[in-house]
């Protein structure tokens, strides 16, 4: 499986493609932005999305809305890992169409937990 | 910055415009207009300097809050071209504490890389070597493969020696970087203070700004207020980062609580 990571924080990035391996899934790429992110998704053959919320150029909430808005990519599960902790935040991802919200701190588990529980869903 | 004396100021003006607005009716109700007329050139005049004096006043309360924090900025330029300040400094302190950080990070992240293949191995190792260990108690074993054992429990205890030495100075490396919260806690200590000081001179300003406005009879156009309502709207989805006041009502408490407003949406 192939999986992009977008966290603007080189050190998050790490810890997630981490645990991502432990899990079993090494075919992992980076992006710093949705605006870096974009383009790798449209021309690479992605079946999973981990994004951040808060980045420059292009925020997390802006990148899920521009994949649920393009045909290639709106069926691409895509999971929030983010600092951001605000209600209307997360009724807001939800309604943009997120698979999955992981508030950071977190743990290996809970990612884990949502990883699997995306997958058993999709199939 | 002296907003105290600004305020009896404003009272002395007003004091002055009602004395003299009791003398504008006396006059013209006794039909003196020529004098009437004076008396209005002079409540005039006596705005104006008012409000030249408040503008003065808000100018040094500017220009002091420039010293205040060592802006050394070129004026004549459009944008004003900023050499040096403390919010440049202590923007360039906040970019040390990111760079820290971060650099302690990927270190604890690369010793930790480093040490845990080893600490798999030597486990590995030590699994196989008791199954066989059980075999020999159990006296399952020939000869030919007790030596096999034999050379084996020597490559490993050699190998403990070295790998365990390697992990303990792994660990003592992740100990010395932590280090970082120190030197950031010292900086961030200092931009705090910075922005306090920021904070109060602001509240100051806007404070004098206040006074002049309410002299001059200005109003905030609706067109302001709209801006404003506009921005606070916003506020409610923007990324704001970690949330340090978890108490608050729209803020959830950890993953539980994202796992229940999620169930609660239907997911």
């Amino acid at each position: 499986m192939k999986i992009l990571i977008v966290d603007d924080f080189s050190t998050m990035r790490r810890i997630i493609k981490n645990l991502l391996r432990d899990l079993g899934f090494s075919n992992t790429h980076e992006a710093d932005d949705g605006v870096t992110a974009l383009p790798m998704l449209r021309s690479g053959d992605f079946q999973f999305l981990v994004t951040d919320w808060n980045m420059p150029g292009m925020t997390g909430i802006d990148l899920l809305k521009a994949v649920r808005a393009d045909d290639k990519l709106r069926t691409l599960p895509v999971l929030m890992v983010t600092a951001e902790a605000k209600r209307d935040q997360i009724i807001e991802a939800a309604q943009a169409g997120v698979n999955g919200y992981v508030v950071k701190p977190f743990t290996a588990q809970a990612l884990k937990e949502k990883i699997e529980k995306i997958f058993d869903r999709v199939g | 910055m002296a907003s105290e004396p600004q305020t009896s100021f404003n009272e002395e003006f007003v004091v002055e415009l009602k004395e003299c607005a009791k003398l504008l009716t006396e006059k013209l109700q006794s039909n003196q207009f020529e004098e009437a007329s004076v008396l209005i050139h002079s409540i005039t005049r006596a705005r104006d300097r008012h409000i030249f004096q408040s503008v003065g006043r808000l100018t040094r309360g500017l220009h002091n809050a420039i010293v205040n924090f060592n802006v050394d900025a070129d004026l004549t330029k459009e944008p004003p071209k900023i050499a040096n300040s403390d919010i440049h400094d202590a923007s360039n302190r906040l970019n040390y504490v990111i760079e820290l950080t971060q650099k302690a990070a990927e270190k604890t992240m690369d010793v930790v890389d480093e040490a845990a293949p080893i600490a798999m191995n030597l486990g590995q190792e030590a699994s196989s070597l008791r199954t066989e260990w059980a075999r020999l108690k159990r006296r399952e074993m020939g000869p030919n493969e007790f030596r096999e054992l034999y050379e084996r429990m020597d490559i490993f205890l050699g190998q403990m020696v070295i790998g365990t030495e390697q992990i303990s100075k792994n660990l003592q490396d992740i100990v010395l970087e932590q280090g970082f919260q120190d030197l950031t806690g010292q900086v961030l200590k200092r931009v705090i203070g910075l922005i306090n000081d920021v904070e109060k001179d602001l509240v100051s300003l806007v404070r004098i700004a206040g006074q002049v406005e309410e002299i001059a009879g200005l109003e905030v156009d609706s067109e302001t207020l709209q801006h404003d309502a506009e921005i606070m709207h916003k506020r409610k989805t923007e990324a704001e980062g970690p949330q340090i006041n978890k108490e608050r009502a729209d803020i959830v408490s950890g993953q539980d609580d994202v796992d229940d407003l999620l169930s609660s949406l239907g997911f």
